[in-house]
């Protein structure tokens, strides 16, 4: 009787753990049952190709879109992968313990601040000062990267700090043994013993700042052209679907889908790539 | 250049970023309670929001954001630390814990606009739950799973194996070792997680404006539809409702964020003392 129940309960737990996969073959199924047929419809070169979105004439073209997505998910790794990965190895060389039971948590905060709240901020106050210092309106790709850039910090920090705290103890030895003060110790075996480490974490953060869409709606000004500068507003490929989500109907809200789909396979590239790195590191 | 020398000045660069990391984090977190606190009174809490949130409190919000939070973290956590123990105690490694640890890193990844579309979808048409409570739950559920698993796992793995082997030498069977072993040790590192994973729910906005609605009433059941506080903030901030209910409301939403912050990170360090 008593193994009966254990053998029951290792199937429940077995049935648990497929949830996750089941999800994500929903997710696939659901919104690629949308906007795969639109995409052969429409024609996958019009579609990422096509410099003008008018729903209501029926042209779909999302290059702007992803261009825009494109801008602002570089400006935000620029600002966020040197400021994070500094901070990961000031904190894993340097700092006292004291410094650490202070900045790991504080971390957290900053990765649980909600993004509807960074996006205010970027409204209220960077907003302003780019547009008194730098001029433009300052709804821009500009803001939208140091929002971003801000909130991809928590990934790309304790991922390096776990990177960095994995490069075995001897490594280390061995360079100040030979003379290397600490910082040449970093620059020179650290960070190279850590390189994919703190690649995935880049990458992890990468995919975080391109999937963004409430701070990044309120802060980019949403405008349809292809950015010139980085002070020109612009549309990202998420904000565009919550934006237009809420009243889209037939071929409009099928786009919106597709949308997603290119959205999601982006994300999932970037995924695969980051286990590769992560795999590579652990066989050498 | 001197190494010494060099060593001084990135040194110094390098405490620059932590300062500035720290600067931004209490700027913004002073910067919302200084506006918004004074505005935050009993009233508020407790009043019903008036004109789309010009005028009166937040109250609907705040029962709509617990009754999300609460709900999702009913349906995830039991999937979740279910998993998890699948992965650790079931199961070697083999080609399903491969694909089960690629699905969830991969819906870790997925943006939360996407969970929204999926939600819409499947809940709020294809299962007929229109835009409600339990469509809103079960949409921030997917997205809370793997938060779940991965500090379940940690947890559990970090309890040393020789516990299980006393639990078998002692005649205990698998599952009084998880039971009566595994699950009481590793349960504050579960608890972080868990607790985590609801900050997540409390200031998601994307998924939940196509799967809860927009409504402004008191959700009556889980059937009803419901407007979170952080998407109430999302519609006073953008549309330029009111700045003062919106400065408001934000405080009430870092407020909530910091206790759930505080709450984790004292649980991980007060029972890691204690029992590891």
């Amino acid at each position: 009787m008593k193994y009966y129940k254990e053998i029951i309960i290792e199937k429940c737990i077995k049935l648990v753990a497929m949830s996750t996969i089941s999800i994500l073959i929903l997710i696939i199924f659901f919104i690629f049952r949308q906007g795969v047929p639109f995409l052969v419809k429409y024609g996958l070169p019009n579609f990422i190709l096509g410099q003008k979105w008018l729903p209501q004439e029926n042209i779909f073209g999302i290059l702007p879109m992803i261009i825009g997505s494109l801008w602002v998910t570089i400006g935000a790794l620029i600002i966020g992968v040197p400021i994070g990965v500094a901070c990961a190895i000031y904190l894993v060389e340097f700092s006292g313990k004291h410094t650490k039971l202070f900045f790991k948590p504080a971390i957290e905060l900053l990765a649980g601040i909600p993004s509807v709240v960074y996006g205010f901020i970027g409204i209220m106050v960077l907003a302003p000062f780019i547009r008194s210092n730098f001029g433009g309106s300052g709804l821009s790709v500009l803001t939208a990267s140091i929002v971003l850039g801000i909130m991809i910090l928590p990934t790309i920090v304790s991922i390096s700090i776990d990177a960095l705290s994995t490069v075995p103890l001897s490594y280390k030895e061995g360079s100040i043994a030979m003379g290397a003060t600490n910082w040449q110790t970093i620059v020179m075996v650290l960070l190279p013993a850590a390189r994919s480490g703190i690649l995935a974490g880049v990458i992890l953060g990468m995919g975080r700042a391109i999937g963004e869409t409430m701070a990044v709606i309120m802060v980019t000004g949403n405008s349809l052209k292809i950015p010139s500068s980085a002070l020109d507003s612009t549309r990202t490929m998420t904000s565009n679907i919550a934006l237009e989500m809420g009243y889209a109907l037939g071929d409009h809200r099928a786009a919106l889908f597709a949308t997603a789909v290119i959205l999601f396979i982006f994300i999932l590239l970037l995924n695969i790539i980051t286990m590769t790195v992560i795999k590579s590191k652990k066989t050498r | 250049m001197n190494p010494k020398l060099t060593q001084k000045i990135a040194k110094s660069l390098l405490c620059g970023a932590v300062l500035l990391t720290s600067v931004v984090l209490f700027f913004i977190i002073f910067y919302i309670l200084y506006h918004g606190l004074s505005n935050v009174n009993w009233n508020f809490l407790t009043g019903n929001v008036e004109d789309l949130g010009k005028k009166g409190g937040i109250f609907p919000t705040i029962v709509s954001t617990i009754y999300l939070t609460a709900l999702s973290v009913l349906i995830a956590a039991p999937l979740g630390i279910g998993t998890a123990l699948y992965l650790t105690c079931y199961t070697e490694e083999n080609l399903f814990t491969k694909i089960v640890r690629f699905g969830t890193d991969c819906l870790a990844a997925i943006p939360s606009i996407i969970f929204g579309l999926f939600g819409f979808m499947l809940f709020v048409i294809y299962l007929r739950l229109s835009w409600s409570i339990l469509s809103g739950a079960l949409t921030l559920a997917s997205m809370m799973l793997p938060t779940i698993i991965r500090t379940t796992e940690e947890a559990i793995r970090a309890v040393p194996s020789s516990y299980m082997d006393v639990n078998y030498a002692l005649g205990g069977t698998k599952l009084q070792g998880i039971v009566k072993i595994i699950l009481p040790k590793a349960l504050p590192g579960i608890l972080t997680g868990v607790i985590l994973s609801m900050g997540r729910a409390v200031s998601e906005t994307a998924a939940l404006i196509f799967t809860a609605g927009m409504s402004l009433r008191v959700p009556v059941s889980m059937f009803a539809s419901g407007r979170s506080m952080a998407v109430h903030f999302y519609s006073l901030a953008r549309e330029g409702i009111s700045l003062t209910n919106a400065f408001a409301t934000a405080s009430v939403l870092m407020i909530t964020v910091l206790i759930i912050n505080i709450v984790s990170y004292l649980i991980m360090h007060l029972f890691l003392r204690k029992y590891i």
